[in-house]
């Protein structure tokens, strides 16, 4: 095998797979004038998979997804027969038993290869097990696609922060649930109009209980409290109150006061405490922001206080902070 | 309930102070701190002392300095105390239902803290009804504590608290 080739196995292609494998493609000359020559040695979900050493084409890839679907061999026995230097995993998120994400994260550094994540379960339920796995085989972990999107947050802290304590962490991490609040707030509707708007745009799911119970806010701090504020933290310490009982006349009382509501996370190192509820939060307040986006603040004690703002989600926006990640882990190396 | 600040000059003697404390005590006052401010002694060799109390109503407290100004003490001045800390907090859900009133009087009645102003929405009967109550306290941990009551009591009635975010930039 080429020593100087990147080999990549993407796990799970939905909409953040199918994103990532197209800017691959797209950018491949920019992206390989950071990294070197990489190529996508298999494909696979919940079905099947697509493999050929020499590498796939990544279109054809998701043409074949989109009109007749994935068959042979499945994520576990790909992990085990093909050669791949780094797995981006993208299958969807559980929070409480991790998988089938954590098992593909195991498997593929047990065999040595770097992953990349964007599915949030594996860091809820494994996080400190997973790190201790990467450093004892000398592998990178990284996982900025898991909070926020395309909103830079961890390596932000990890690399451009680094040499702060982060002691507190107040963010709007569910682009559903604000763009919910949002909409209740300027058109006076009740939550369940909105909510039936949301879902007919896709920014709700079907099943919307894991975004508006806060649930996704709660996986998110989780993730957050432990990579960069180091709280050993598990799902089942956080507080949560979702926003399914906001009404439109809390916001006309919240606004004569001159304040909104919008649904915070919160991670607070010194008082021990990590919550996701509704908040009363000021109109000139950057956290009271609008529609999907996603923001944070980010207290420390030498830089004082940051804030990022950024699309909370997407196929493109999500596809960046893996991308970002590969960038981060391949310049690294061939520096 | 009010909180009431006194000044009263003291003669540096033994004894002075009892002749201010009493009419409070025996007035129904809650003494909440005594200042004595020595690097601000009169000319006349009188020692300044901050004194704060609660009381039911200010009808009382104006009751009590009288008394106090009959047993010859000197009132340099006195005021409702400033109240330090104020937060606002929304409550959403059966919030008459649940006895409004009770709700508010169970802060009212800590002594440190009151309810000091409220807005509210009742939409329809048997809708869940929004309040948002702003409430002052004596010092910062005692709205904490006034806070940690709050949810104690919304916990137990089934309302949805949304606090403030804190956090002014």
């Amino acid at each position: 095998m080429d020593d100087n080739m990147i080999n990549i196995a993407i796990f799970g292609f939905g909409a953040v797979g199918q994103g990532v494998a197209e800017v691959l493609h797209r950018k491949k000359e920019l992206i390989e004038g950071f990294i070197g020559r990489y190529r996508v040695v298999a494909i696979t979900d919940s079905k099947g998979s697509l493999t050929d050493e020499k590498g796939l084409n990544l279109m054809e890839a998701i043409d074949i997804k989109k009109n007749k679907g994935f068959i042979g061999m499945k994520t576990l026995e790909v992990i085990e027969k093909v050669d791949f230097d780094v797995a981006i995993e993208t299958t969807p998120t559980n929070v409480h038993s991790g998988e089938p994400g954590l098992t593909h994260i195991v498997k593929s550094m047990e065999k040595n290869a770097n992953v990349i994540t964007s599915n949030k379960g594996p860091l809820v339920t494994d996080f400190k097990k997973l790190v201790k796995l990467a450093e004892k085989k000398g592998v990178r972990f990284m996982y900025e696609a898991t909070v926020g999107g395309a909103m830079p947050i961890i390596k932000l802290a990890k690399n451009d922060l680094a040499g702060n304590d982060v002691r507190v962490i107040k963010g709007v991490l569910n682009g559903t649930c604000n763009y919910i609040l949002t909409r209740m707030e300027k058109e006076k509707m009740t939550y369940s109009q909105v909510l039936s708007e949301a879902q007919e745009l896709k920014i709700a799911e079907a099943d919307p209980s894991y975004d508006v119970e806060g649930i996704d806010s709660a996986a998110k701090l989780v993730i957050l409290a432990n990579s960069i504020m180091q709280m050993n933290a598990s799902f089942e310490d956080v507080e949560i109150t979702g926003i399914t009982r906001i009404t439109p006349e809390s916001f006309e009382v919240a606004g004569s006061k001159n304040y909104t509501i919008r649904l915070i996370a919160e991670a607070n190192r010194k008082k021990g405490f990590l919550k996701v509820s509704p908040r009363l939060v000021p109109r000139h307040h950057p956290l009271a922001i609008e529609g999907t986006m996603n923001a944070a603040l980010i207290r420390t004690d030498l830089a004082g206080d940051i804030v990022v703002m950024g699309k909370g989600a997407g196929k493109y926006e999500t596809a960046s902070a893996i991308v970002s990640d590969l960038i981060e882990v391949y310049r690294e190396m061939r520096e | 309930m009010p909180v009431i600040s006194i000044v009263v000059e003291l003669l540096d003697k033994p004894g002075q102070l009892l002749n201010t404390l009493e009419p409070i005590s025996k007035g129904g006052g809650n003494i909440l701190s005594i200042i004595h401010q020595r690097d601000k002694i009169t000319p006349l060799k009188r020692v300044p002392v901050e004194i704060s109390f609660s009381v039911e109503d200010q009808k009382d407290a104006m009751r009590i300095i009288e008394k106090i100004k009959e047993r010859g003490v000197i009132v340099k001045s006195y005021n409702e105390l400033r109240l330090l800390a104020t937060t606002a907090v929304m409550l959403v859900g059966h919030i008459v239902k649940t006895d409004l009133s009770d709700t508010i009087n169970r802060i009212d009645s800590t002594g440190f803290a009151e309810v000091v102003d409220m807005e509210m929405s009742m939409p329809e009967l048997n809708k869940p009804s929004t309040a948002m109550i702003t409430i002052s306290a004596t010092g910062q941990d005692k709205l904490d504590e006034a806070l940690d009551i709050l949810r104690e009591i919304c916990k137990a009635k089934n309302l949805l608290l949304v606090e403030p975010i804190n956090e002014e930039l």
